[in-house]
């Protein structure tokens, strides 16, 4: 049936290595190099595609494939396995498919890098671990997939191997992801010893775990430490609070590679574990709520911080990590169906609007370049007007500003909508959760029409030499924009509501892998608003109404009246600064913790270090030494002391068995 | 008399033994065409060696899940024995590989020598599959008469003919021992079948502590711990590792070495299972004094063959530790071991082949002074080899020691388990110093490296295949340990 | 049971007693004029010629030990002789094979010329 699953995996990891070791000194040519890469990719989409409708058509939802076994010892037995059911399932297509996108919008945005190979291999690696990471049938293999990604983040993040800042950007990833990997695996560890040890289930298997998670009990301590050191783990790889520090300053690495990794795909990684281990989560009511009050700050915060941001790609960061919120939030109410169907629209226009703000970068500065300036390529105080220059870019980034602002109609409506349908009517909901995603839902529509405006509108602001050299990107890069473009208009017809008369396909599809926790533990809308049609509509027209107030506001402020931001910012300028520094939060975060850690490092060297450990570890070094000295002397090299030692040892060994 | 006859002929099967004869129809083979060849001429005999193995690996591995036993019990030919029988394919196939340059090199292109690594591979997989007292002690004269001679093939050179007597000697005389104990133990049970030993065992407690029984079980021992080179046992190692042929201690150090152990377990377990708790203690004992002797005096070599010789000493100690859980995932353990070990370890010496100078050999830990940079790819493998061999992961020695000490834990010798650690922190020291000579000494200058043969290299590979392979996914092969053992 | 041992154990003691004191009286009581002649290993006899630790030549050792060889294969034959008709067909070929084999181990002796003499 599914036999060639781990095709789909295995099949960028070729690419890969085909182009790690060949693509420097054999291939050279970036045309092949970029077609062996994109080509890896696609054919695993088809596969998916393919598997996918015949998992459409399948009664049975959940299929399982061991390709060997991994580890074995004693109870401990793990299987490098693939699971594939509708969660899997849509993960691939989102992954795979836009993955093979960008692949092909990297062809012309890495044109003439001279790590032209090395950025194709790393991004198909890339993809491999993540393609293992949803593909996964236990923790384990999920956590080699975690890791991988986190690997190949860091990687590209620092693929601009001569810029400091990529280097330390990479390098703080990196670190602030191990904070929660190491949450992840603590996860791991007390889930696999207490349902063994006490449970006599040795299993870290999804399907097993799904089966037998409900003897740990519903709230238990147990299940609920559990899932906060996974959602720890969640926090760390989906920039959430307090770990979201790292994901603006990700945006050093190239532009696909923030719309691949740091918009669609990785960084959602922590949303599909929660959904993976919902029974889990479902379990424990005190996590549940973690997540989405979590995910509500994260929300409301960094849309704030968006507010102020000058450079193109961190204002779409810090969108990403609000929007990224939006999905914990509804994780955390129940609405896996929801969180994972947002999931899948924010990977279209997200995307969407990184390849955009890509392409923008790009004539940018080719311009910049040509006209020999040093202005900043992504500042948008340097672009505005682009509008005309850039027709394709300009709209599917208009398109995709309309959609993430939640303007009815368009993917993001139909998703967002049902997420805060879902924090004020769920079982697990909280009015003032459902309250701070409204308000994050407004700011998101100013920040993002801000950024539209200020980069497409208004005023040619780009030095008048570079000016005349912007120009419309090549097809290879606009190709990829339109197809995401229009799969940010149309992508959120499959989860229509019943209450707008459509069907809603997504929550059928994903019924098999959330409806079974969802029913034991009462998870679903609440009784009273079931059918309470004024209610929902009420709300809908009530988000409707906030996001086209954001988008207003936006136009008044950056189209109407350009010199109005200008006057807020004179009228409240420690408040500006404030958010214009982010709160400061890195320099909190610095003080706080970096700082001391990092004095406390300095100290166990020079004090305890040094003195204590070196002194003796150096003398047990020198006690081993001296007795090698000594026994090598037992080895005379004379053929009788051989023999003594041998009858010697014969009669002591004799003697003390035989007499004991 | 009529019947004993007719059972004996009804017994005859030669599917138990047909790996070795179709080895020893190779080795045979070779040994009339040399007779004709001109001296030197060795690439031929090399090549017809590697088909002789590749097809008795052929007929081994087709075996696997179909057990053949025959000769009344005396040969079983189960997935224990299969699991060794590649193991010692393996060891022999790669020492082949990396000779033939080696020999010539050496000004001893003599034919013998691929025969006798035959014959050396075909007495191993005796031990391994011999069910019976007589068929092991053949299997071990075979291998061991064999494996003198080609200690000493170098016999223009004083260091190879002092390994080849020294070898010839102590074990003829551990031999002795083994013959002892085997004839005490017939006396006492009447049988040389190892179940029936077992059941008569078993079946008369009173004979559990008759001091016939006890001196026979232990002079046995010794005859098999000779052969792994366990403490006291072990005086003989480094003399002869260092003055043999550099393929041939490589070869030593793996092939028969698993191949005693194969017996040894064998034995242990078919015929002294009820004395298990007696001699586990006294093989704790043998383990951890193994160990500490191997590491600890590893550390004064200046000689990297004969550092590696104890290196071998320490590992056999480790394997040990497996008998001494004597559950299952200890024996499976030492089977997985044994398997590592043969990478590992002849791929460390087939880049010490390498290492050599034009025209002589090179093998102490000066001479290795900037070989990581005149020959970078080989250092980078070597280096791999002495990760495995430190235990560090994501390699083969890694997954290896893993499972021997969780063997050790999970059957309550947690301070065995400490020990054996320990140790293996001590062994950092010598493989790592190979390292700091190899990487952060200056080379000298006029230096002529010996050139790179491709079936060398081969070897090299396979090694470094089978280091990866075990170390990122053991669960595969030890699933297959765990299905050999009993 | 052990009653019927004593006069043994009797007689072994006296020899021992016998042996051990008429030795060590001799030796106190006896008179000592060594002489070269007396302390020779062969007081009787011939004169010594030269040392007893002669080298031979390696030749006699091959063909000493090919002689060995060669002889305990007709040894082998002796039982399957005896067996013969009772072991049939199987053991006609077995002893073939074992002839065949031994066989290749002469050819090989030959051809590398250990069996001449010069």
């Amino acid at each position: 049936m599914y036999n060639y699953l781990w095709l789909i995996p295995i099949m960028p990891l070729i690419g890969c290595i085909v182009n790690g070791l060949l693509g420097k000194k054999f291939i050279k040519n970036e045309k092949a190099i970029g077609a062996i890469a994109t080509l890896a990719v696609f054919s695993s989409f088809l596969l998916s595609v393919k598997y996918f409708f015949q998992l459409l058509g399948d009664p049975v939802k959940t299929h399982q494939q061991v390709v060997f076994s991994w580890m074995s010892v004693g109870d401990l037995q793990i299987d490098w396995g693939f699971l594939f059911d509708p969660l899997t399932a849509i993960m691939l297509l989102v992954v795979t498919g836009v993955g093979s996108l960008i692949h092909l919008y990297s062809i012309g945005y890495m044109h003439g890098d001279p790590g032209y190979y090395r950025f194709f291999s790393y991004l198909n690696l890339f993809v491999f671990a993540m393609l293992m990471l949803v593909t996964g049938n236990n923790a384990m293999v999920m956590f080699v997939g975690w890791e991988g990604v986190g690997l190949c983040s860091y990687l590209l993040i620092g693929f601009y191997i001569d810029k400091k800042s990529a280097g330390d950007a990479a390098k703080k990833a990196f670190v602030v992801n191990r904070i929660g990997d190491f949450g992840f695996l603590l996860g791991v560890f007390l889930l696999f010893w207490t349902l063994g040890s006490e449970h006599g289930v040795w299993t870290l298997n999804f399907v097993d775990l799904a089966h037998h998670g409900h003897v740990l009990g519903f709230g238990g301590t147990v299940v609920t430490i559990v899932t906060l050191c996974f959602f720890l783990g969640a926090t760390g790889k989906s920039a959430q609070i307090p770990l979201y520090t790292w994901l603006p300053d990700a945006m050093e690495g190239p532009t696909p590679v923030s719309a691949l990794i740091h918009a669609a795909t990785m960084v959602t990684a922590g949303v599909y574990m929660i959904g993976r281990m919902n029974v889990l989560f479902a379990m424990s009511p005190t996590t549940m709520m973690t997540v989405a009050i979590v995910g509500a700050m994260t929300a409301i915060f960094a849309a704030s911080i968006g507010f102020a941001q000058n450079d193109i790609k961190r204002v779409l960061a810090y969108s990403t990590v609000s929007q990224l919120g939006y999905m914990f939030m509804a994780m955390g109410v129940g609405a896996f169906t929801a969180g994972i169907f947002h999931l899948m629209t924010h990977a279209f226009f997200k995307a969407c609007l990184f390849l955009g703000s890509g392409s923008v970068i790009h004539s940018m500065h080719h311009a910049l370049h040509h006209a020999h300036l040093d202005d900043d390529a992504q500042d948008m105080r340097n672009m505005g007007g682009l509008r005309k220059k850039m027709p394709i870019t300009f709209i599917t980034f208009a398109v995709s500003c309309l959609a993430i602002s939640g303007v009815p109609g368009l993917s993001a409506f139909f998703s967002k909508d049902e997420i805060l349908w879902w924090t004020f009517g769920s079982t697990r909901g909280m009015w003032y959760v459902w309250a701070i995603g409204a308000v994050a839902a407004g700011m998101t529509a100013f920040y993002m029409f801000r950024c539209l405006y200020m980069t497409f509108y208004g005023k040619e602001k780009t030095d008048a030499r570079a000016k005349d050299h912007i120009h419309e990107s090549p097809l290879v890069i606009t190709i990829p924009l339109m197809v995401l473009g229009l799969l940010a208009v149309v992508g959120g017809y499959i989860g229509v509501p019943a209450i707008l008369g459509g069907s809603n396909h997504i929550h059928h599809f994903l019924e098999p892998v959330f409806g079974h926790a969802s029913e034991i533990y009462h998870i679903g809308i609440k009784e009273a608003m079931h059918h309470n049609h004024a209610l929902e509509y009420g709300l809908m027209a009530l988000s409707i109404a906030i996001a086209f107030l954001g988008i207003a506001v936006a136009s008044v402020m950056y189209l109407m009246k350009p010199e109005l931001p200008a006057k807020f910012t004179k009228m409240f300028p420690k408040f500006h600064r404030l958010v214009f520094n982010k709160w400061y939060i890195d320099e909190l975060y610095d003080a706080i913790v970096v700082n001391p850690v990092k004095a406390f490092g300095t100290f166990c060297w020079r004090g305890f270090d040094v003195k204590v450990i070196d002194g003796v570890v150096n003398g047990v070094a020198k006690l081993v030494g001296l007795c090698s000295a000594g026994l090598r002397h037992t080895q005379t090299g004379l053929f009788h002391n051989y023999a003594l030692a041998m009858v010697l040892g014969m009669v002591v060994m004799v003697a003390v068995f035989v007499l004991r | 008399m009529e019947n004993l006859v007719q059972t004996a002929l009804n017994n005859v099967n030669m599917w138990a033994i047909m790996p070795s004869i179709i080895l020893v129809c190779f080795a045979m083979g070779l040994l009339l065409i040399n007779a004709f060849l001109p001296r030197g001429a060795t690439k031929p005999a090399m090549w017809i060696s590697l088909i002789g193995l590749a097809v008795t690996a052929f007929s081994v591995i087709s075996g696997w899940g179909s057990p053949q036993y025959g000769f009344s019990d005396a040969v079983a030919l189960d997935n224990f024995a299969t699991f060794f029988n590649v193991t010692f394919l393996i060891a022999a196939a790669m020492t082949i590989l990396m000779s033939d340059d080696y020999i010539r090199r050496e000004g001893y292109p003599i034919g013998e020598y691929y025969p006798l690594i035959l014959f050396t591979t075909a007495g191993a997989m005796w031990m391994a599959s011999g069910t019976d007292m007589m068929t092991i002690f053949l299997g071990l004269e075979v291998m061991s008469i064999s494996l003198y001679v080609l200690a000493g093939f170098f016999r223009g050179d004083v260091r190879s003919n002092e390994a080849g007597l020294k070898y010839f000697l102590l074990g003829a005389f551990s031999t002795g021992f083994l013959l002892y104990g085997i004839a005490l133990i017939y006396g006492v049970t009447g049988s040389t079948r190892l179940s029936e030993i077992g059941v008569f065992l078993n079946a008369h407690p009173s004979l559990l502590s008759n001091p016939m029984t006890l001196a026979g079980i232990m002079l046995l021992s010794i005859g098999f711990l000779f052969k792994i080179a366990a403490a006291p046992f072990h005086m003989w190692t480094p003399d002869v590792y260092e003055g043999a042929p550099t393929p041939i201690t490589a070869f030593m150090s793996a092939g028969p070495k698993a191949a005693a152990f194969a017996a040894f377990l064998r034995i242990m377990e078919y015929c002294f299972f009820s004395l298990k708790p007696e001699w586990t203690a006294v093989l704790w004992a043998l383990a951890v004094l193994t160990m500490i002797i191997g590491n600890v005096i590893a550390i004064s070599q200046t000689n990297v063959k004969r550092m590696l010789a104890y290196s071998s000493i320490a590992h056999a100690g480790y394997a040990l530790v497996g008998m001494v859980a004597a559950n299952e995932i200890g024996y499976s353990a030492i089977l997985f071991y044994m398997l590592a070990y043969t990478f590992m370890n002849i791929g460390a010496f087939a880049i010490l082949v390498l290492a050599g100078k034009k025209g002589e050999e090179n093998l102490t830990l000066e001479g290795l002074s900037g070989f990581g940079y005149k020959r970078p790819l080989l250092g980078v493998a070597f280096t791999i080899c002495l990760f495995s061999l430190m235990g560090i992961p994501p390699t083969a020695g890694f997954a290896g020691k893993f499972y021997i000490f969780a063997g050790a834990v999970k059957a309550g010798y947690i301070w065995l388990a400490i020990i054996g650690v320990l140790n293996s922190a001590v062994s950092l020291y010598y493989y790592l110093r190979v390292m700091v000579y190899m990487y952060f000494r200056e080379a000298e200058e006029d230096y002529s490296w010996v050139k790179v043969p491709v079936s060398v290299v081969v070897s090299i590979v396979i090694a470094l295949v089978g280091i990866f392979y075990l170390g990122i996914i053991p669960g595969a092969v030890m699933d297959l340990a765990r299905l050999a053992i009993f | 049971m052990l009653d019927n041992y004593l006069p043994i154990f009797t007689l072994i003691l006296i020899a021992v007693c016998f042996a051990i004191g008429s030795t060590v009286f001799s030796g106190l009581i006896g008179q000592k004029k060594p002489s070269e002649v007396k302390l020779a290993p062969y007081e009787c006899g011939m004169p010594l010629v030269g040392t007893a630790r002669e080298r031979f030549s390696v030749k006699f050792y091959i063909i000493a030990m090919l002689f060995i060889v060669f002889d305990i294969e007709v040894v082998f034959m002796y039982p399957w002789a005896v067996m013969f008709k009772r072991l049939g067909m199987f053991g006609f070929v077995e002893m073939g094979v074992f002839i065949l084999i031994l066989l290749v181990g002469y050819i090989y002796v030959w051809k590398k010329g250990a069996l001449e003499w010069e």
